[in-house]
């Protein structure tokens, strides 16, 4: 009572008049506004300053990377010459044979179709496109992609009736023709500073113009498997599988267990010392360093239990580890944003804890649970790390065909050719598969995004 | 009738005595339902409740009254072991439903609360229809298997609450789509549908406005007919209109209790004189 009044009567020393005071108002008024105005400056700031280096990053990895889905390919007619292919009719099974035998034979058909000279196929066809060059084999045999002899071959052991028919064939330029013709090394650099010799480089620029050599686009960069020695043809489809292998085990591990986890600790564990102990353990498991997953992965899967080395399975059981704290400590939290009137609710009616949390808790906590789970696997997509200690750096030049076998990951794979020592060509190589492995990402969180808003729509 | 009494509601005193004519003699019939003996709680190292005893009569409303914090919401939470869910309370003490211990451990809770059911302070209807939010309770308690039944403990259920009417063309819309009034209605009919014996109300007229809560507190003389009803409420008049018995709590005391009219007309202690007529300080 005595406040009320001293405020209006003025009648104690410290009273203030109401025109004082609306003028202490409009005074703070002033300073308040000028700091809203300052944070949103500084927000508005900071949400600029991170859009610019995200876009420097997309300009320039779009910028080295784009090139390399277009690939100087050659257009040849190859006349598969008997004089060259001097080769047996290919074996066919006779009656009484048995199919050990058959195979024996045609293995044996088939390695003496490996020895004989395929080069000579494709320079005889570049001479008749070019019929002055002067240059000698080597120089033709170095314009076109060593991984190229091996596509003629196989189409002929696949069939023989080619023997002495021409037939047209799209191959890859090497590397370093392709790196000539794009202009990636220098052209005005002496002869010995050059990758190509000057006869090789003047014919395919001659088969440039000629419109025998064509700018396609490099649809083997996703059909190939990775290659040290034909680098125009090397691909990410092992990489891509193996990264395909893990990512499909973290989900189908991590996820069900995280959340599992999530769940008992934050609803069903009883809260003492060693829910507690966990609870401090998964938090700072989420913030150990990843290499060191990498580390335990190589002393318990492959030491201990003898899984194979750079098999995607241990990839993934490595970066299962990795991602479950995420996962559970995320599930946690969106846990605990259920409004505990929801919880009354449900347990008020006579519902258990278990249909509390299913019928209820859980249902609402889905998209905050999907978010989750896409994170931890896009964070598990982009390892590189840990991958590096139990041997998925190991060059593998097989499409895995199971998650037991070896093979390398789409980062592990932007790693291996960002150090590769054919740098002219390598750089765009590596920037290209930054882009599918980014692509790859940004598709997981749009799928994420579609999900979340359809679930969200159903509530 | 002490008549010196100055109540500072003017509706308050026909009503009070409106209750007398019958309250009393009617409270006299009634068996107990819920008989609770010598109950304290503690959360944690704080007790919040000492030693409460207090007979709830058989169809007839209860109410708890009393200044906030004195542990009204705690000794109704006892009566269904809400209380089990929060982290570090204990009960100590008897409650007996029917003669039969509620604290023993041999006792299921899920069955408990399928008996004794409850309505909160805020409307918390989940988040689903209209329909999923009566036809839940009585579906996990396997209550109902057909379609057909379902649909009739639904019409029945929001019809006891009064709410049928209002939406009967909109049964399978979200319950959280209904105003403050109706989704109270909604959880009281969502109550009901598991057919309790007793209900816990724990101010389910504090967020709603006059002709909402008039129309409860109406639904709350109807509900008596058959259930055994606790309510808590700041509202002296309410606990006047709608109950047959009182119970005034005072820091985590029970003061004092009895039949509504002697309450709020004659009550012994003092302090439930001074709260009663607002002299509370
Ligand atoms: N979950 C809790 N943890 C700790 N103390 C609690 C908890 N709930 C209630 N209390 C304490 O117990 C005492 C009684 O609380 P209670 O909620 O029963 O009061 P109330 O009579 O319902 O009050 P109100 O009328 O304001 O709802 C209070 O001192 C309160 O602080
Ligand atoms: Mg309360």
């Amino acid at each position: 009572m005595a406040n009320l009044d001293s405020t209006t009567t003025a009648s104690a020393g410290t009273a203030v008049t109401a025109e004082e005071r609306r003028q202490r108002v409009k005074k703070s008024l002033g300073a308040r506004h000028r700091k809203e105005r300052l944070f949103h400056g500084l927000g508005i700031t900071a949400v600029v300053l991170a859009l610019g280096f995200v876009a420097i990053l997309f300009y320039d990895v779009l910028q080295r990377g784009l090139p390399a889905f277009q690939q100087a390919q050659v257009t040849v007619d190859v006349y598969f010459d008997p004089e060259v292919i001097d080769l047996g009719e290919r074996p066919v099974q006779s009656p009484g044979q048995s199919p050990a035998d058959y195979s024996a034979q045609l293995n044996g058909w088939l390695r003496a179709a490996a020895l004989l000279n395929w080069n000579r196929l494709l320079e005889t066809s570049i001479r008749t496109i070019v019929p002055e060059f002067e240059g000698d084999a080597r120089d033709i045999a170095a314009i076109i992609d060593s991984s190229q002899r091996f596509v003629i071959r196989d189409a002929f052991t696949s069939d023989p009736s080619l023997l002495g028919q021409t037939r047209e064939f799209s191959l890859l330029a090497s590397a370093d023709a392709d790196n000539w013709l794009k202009g990636t090394i220098d052209r005005s650099l002496p002869d010995a500073r050059q990758q190509l010799s000057a006869d090789a480089r003047a014919l395919a620029d001659d088969l440039l113009e000629r419109g025998e050599i064509r700018f396609a686009f490099a649809s083997h960069l996703f059909t190939n498997v990775d290659s040290r020695s034909a680098p125009a043809s090397a691909g990410l489809a092992g990489a891509f599988m193996g990264s395909l292998y893990m990512m499909l085990i973290v989900i189908v591990l991590a996820v069900p267990i995280g959340v599992a986890s999530a769940v008992y600790l934050e609803e069903f564990a009883p809260k003492n010392r060693l829910t507690d102990v966990i609870e401090i353990t998964i938090n700072n498991l989420a913030a150990v360093p990843s290499i060191v997953f990498g580390l335990l992965g190589a002393a318990v899967f492959i030491n201990y239990f003898r899984l194979p080395l750079s098999a995607p399975l241990v990839g993934g059981l490595v970066l299962t580890l990795m991602t479950l704290p995420t996962i559970i400590i995320a599930t946690r939290s969106s846990l605990r944003a259920v409004a505990p009137s929801l919880r009354q609710a449900a347990l008020g009616l006579g519902a258990s804890r278990t249909q509390m949390v299913f019928h209820h808790v859980l249902p609402i906590t889905y998209p905050g649970i999907l978010t989750a789970a896409i994170i931890g696997v896009a964070q598990a997509l982009g390892e590189t790390a840990p991958l590096l200690l139990i041997g998925m750096n190991a060059f593998v030049a097989n499409i895995p065909s199971s998650p037991m076998d070896q093979a390398s990951a789409l980062p592990v794979q932007i790693y291996l050719w960002q150090g590769n020592e054919n740098r002219n060509f390598f750089e765009a190589r590596t920037s290209a598969a930054i882009i599918v492995l980014l692509g790859l990402m940004l598709s997981l969180n749009a799928i994420a995004i579609f999900l979340r808003s359809r679930l969200e729509k159903r509530k | 009738m002490a008549s010196g009494m100055n109540f500072p509601h003017a509706e308050l005193t026909p009503n009070a005595e409106q209750a007398t004519d019958h309250g009393a003699a009617e409270l006299a019939q009634r068996s107990v339902r819920v008989r609770a003996s010598d109950v304290s709680v503690f959360y944690g190292a704080k007790q919040a409740l000492f030693d409460v005893s207090v007979d709830i009569p058989d169809r007839a409303v209860t109410a708890f009254i009393g200044p906030s914090g004195c542990g009204k919401s705690t000794f109704l939470r006892c009566i269904n072991r809400m209380n089990d869910t929060i982290e570090g309370a204990r009960v100590g003490g008897k409650i007996e439903l029917d003669g039969e211990d509620i604290y023993d451990p041999s006792l299921d809770v899920v069955e408990l609360r399928a008996r004794v059911g409850m309505v909160f302070q805020k409307p918390n209807p989940f988040p689903k229809s209209i329909f999923e939010n009566v036809a839940y309770g009585p579906r996990i308690h396997g209550l109902i298997r057909t379609k057909a039944e379902a649909e009739e403990v639904v019409v029945s259920s929001l019809r006891k609450a009064g709410l049928f009417n209002e939406v009967k063309d909109r049964l399978h819309e979200p319950g959280t789509g209904l105003s403050g009034g109706q989704q109270q209605r909604l959880c009281i009919a969502r109550a009901i549908a598991v057919g309790p014996e007793v209900i816990l109300m724990d101010e389910p007229c504090s967020a709603l406005d006059p002709i909402a809560t008039a129309i409860i507190e109406e639904l709350i003389d109807e509900l008596r007919e058959n259930y055994t009803i606790i309510i808590v409420t700041h509202s002296m008049q309410q606990a006047a209109r709608v109950s047959q018995k009182t119970a005034f709590f005072h820091l985590g005391n029970l003061v004092e209790e009895g039949p509504t009219d002697k309450i709020f007309t004659n009550p012994e202690d003092k302090r439930t004189q001074d709260y009663i007529t607002g002299r509370f300080g």
